[in-house]
């Protein structure tokens, strides 16, 4: 016997999906708005600097010391006769990479290590939740000041230390939430008809927890921008002659530059206060389009 | 409770052997000679008094030899001595911890009473334009460096205000007198407590917002109690509770902020003691502090967590 079943006619338009409903709250998000505008700008900026002005971020010019802002150097002169603005645009360029790229390390190590505990559990999970918290009862700029005087101070040994020492907190995010995810029906459901586990922590697990992820790459950012920063006002991070938001405030540690010469000093530091509130707005934003639910 | 205090102490055993393994290896990796850094430059470097300095420091053993004599040590209570003064470690912490606590406890106060205050007002006004002012200035405190923040401080109000000192724990040459030393505390305590303000009000704000319509609340309101005593006592009571953990895991980064905020303000406390240590290589107090910071750290923990079951009397530790 044969059921001819009835027919049922489908609404034509199609519900709206989840990563739809997300990117229109976040698109709604005001201050996310004004995050995304002003560091795209500040990106083009650093990015463009050598077309947006004829000055040398490093070369000296000592007809021109000490210059306050005017028509030829609208942010003065340092100590050297280098632009200031110059340097402010081509800082940019470093302390926005060590950003990227210090979190880009720490998210690898901290993803690999979550996820491996969080699916393992068991022994595995307890060796290294216990590794974990060894590296997080150090004060983080503590350990990665003591690290970046060990290593020698410079860009990349900045990005290694910020990336090598940040992934805790990651890894613990990951693990909380592959534990949660691995009893839930659709991972069991995946598992009883025979998925192998790399394709179930792949193709299922992984998946659901790129929000989190995403809003911790987000606030990890800013944060590491905000290390490099002092690392580097500190000379531990970037050296000179290349400029760093950071390493330009050094200049201020002199009283005499402090009070006298403002325009020294005040724009590395605006700008860094500027991306790292991009960022945080940003990452505001995003948790509030893709995790509606937390409340902070 | 005791008892679960002690637990907690035997289970952070095996983390606390973990870490003085990493403070040692990254005392080994510190570049610089320790030998040649207390030679003077002019004195010819001979190579039988380098050897012989080396082997009175215990420099030409093994690293896991050297490791032994060192933890052997550390259970004495005995950190070594600075290469650069030859003064005990510990004695040069416990001389300076003082100066420290006392910048971080001022810290704490002002940014805990500012932050729950403004997160409380923040809340009950929930939309309105303080509520935005506020959380706009929240965000501002968690993304200014404090470093940035202290040079600002510092322009405003000891150059061009001239109401504070720059620098400084008391006046030089003049006897100590708490007034003076308030006011030279004023300016670091102030820079180190701004971005602890912002994170607090954040946390406070939401919450109390999220016990702000309990059933509890609205019949502490029906009883016709006064606005302030329903907050005080009823809404802040329990919204509170959670704000704990988060002052307990700001102990540690108000500790850490310290060492830059000393740096700049020489605030003569161990912030200060280890940022020149690094710049000097003088690895035994650097890893004197890495270590003590380690253990602050370890302790704020379980205070927190003392503290939270002590609040919340749900959770009990057995």
């Amino acid at each position: 016997m044969t059921a001819t079943a009835p027919a049922i006619t489908f609404a034509t338009t199609k519900p709206e999906s989840l990563w739809g409903k997300a990117r229109k709250r976040f698109f709604r998000h005001k201050l996310a708005m004004f995050g995304l505008v002003t560091l795209s700008l500040l990106i083009f900026v650093s990015v463009a600097a050598p077309l947006l002005t004829p000055y040398s971020p490093v070369e000296l010019d000592l007809r021109a010391i000490r210059q306050p802002p005017s028509a030829a150097h609208w942010l003065g002169t340092d100590g050297t006769g280098r632009d200031v603005l110059t340097r402010v645009l081509y800082a940019g360029r470093i302390s926005l990479s060590v950003g990227l790229v210090s979190v880009s390390i720490s998210m690898l190590i901290g993803i690999i290590i979550g996820s491996i505990a969080g699916y393992a559990g068991g022994k595995v999970d307890m060796i290294l939740m216990r590794v974990t918290d060894m590296f997080m009862t150090f004060p983080s700029l503590v350990i990665i000041i003591t690290v970046a005087a060990a290593m020698g101070p410079s860009v990349y040994n900045a990005m290694l230390v910020i990336g090598l020492l940040t992934w805790p907190s990651i890894a613990r995010l990951v693990r909380g939430q592959f534990l949660t995810l691995r009893e839930q029906q659709f991972v069991r459901a995946a598992r009883s008809i025979g998925v192998s586990s790399w394709e179930i922590t792949f193709k299922h697990i992984f998946p659901n927890t790129i929000s989190s992820i995403a809003v911790a790459i987000t606030f990890g950012v800013a944060n590491a921008i905000l290390l490099e920063a002092s690392l580097s006002f500190l000379g531990l991070g970037v050296q000179a002659p290349t400029p760093s938001w950071g390493n330009m405030l050094r200049d201020a540690q002199s009283l005499n530059i402090l009070e006298g010469m403002p325009w020294m000093w005040l724009p590395p530091g605006l700008m860094i206060a500027l991306a790292v509130l991009s960022i945080n707005f940003i990452g505001d934003g995003l948790r509030d389009a893709l995790d509606p639910r937390s409340m902070l | 409770m005791a008892t679960y205090i002690l637990r907690r102490i035997l289970i952070s055993l095996p983390i606390i052997l973990g870490i003085t393994v990493i403070v040692f290896m990254l005392a080994n990796m510190m570049p610089g000679d320790a030998v040649l850094a207390m030679i003077s430059s002019d004195t010819p470097l001979e190579a039988e008094l380098i050897k012989l300095r080396q082997g009175q420091l215990g420099l030409d053993l093994p690293l896991y030899e050297q490791y032994g004599r060192w933890l052997g040590n550390l259970l004495r209570g005995n950190m070594g001595y600075s290469f650069q003064t030859g003064e005990p470690v510990f004695e040069m912490i416990m001389r300076r911890i003082p100066a420290t606590l006392e910048l971080m406890g001022f810290s704490l106060l002002i940014s805990v009473i500012l932050g729950v205050t403004l997160g409380t007002i923040s809340a009950l006004k929930q939309y309105s334009a303080l509520d935005y002012g506020l959380t706009l200035f929240g965000f501002t405190g968690i993304s200014i460096p404090d470093f940035f923040l202290s040079l600002i401080l510092i322009f405003v109000f000891a150059l061009k205000l001239d109401w504070f000192p720059t620098s400084g724990m008391v006046t030089a040459g003049e006897p100590f007198s708490w007034a003076d030393n308030l006011h030279h505390l004023f300016l670091p305590a102030l820079a180190l407590a701004l971005v602890r303000t912002a994170v607090f009000m954040r946390y406070t704000r939401a919450s109390v917002l999220e016990v702000i319509n309990d059933d509890y609340v609205r019949t502490a309101r029906a009883k016709g109690m006064t606005e302030f005593v329903v907050t005080a006592r009823h809404i802040l009571r329990n919204a509170l509770i959670p704000v704990i953990t988060v002052i307990g895991i700001n102990l540690t980064v108000l500790f850490a902020g310290s060492v830059i905020i000393e740096t700049i303000f020489q605030w003569p406390g161990i912030g200060m003691m280890f940022i020149n240590a690094i710049s000097l290589r003088d690895s035994p107090v650097i890893m004197g502090y890495v270590l003590f910071s380690a253990f602050v750290v370890l302790i704020a923990n379980l205070l927190t967590d003392v503290t939270y079951s002590w609040a919340d009397p749900r959770i009990r530790y057995e």
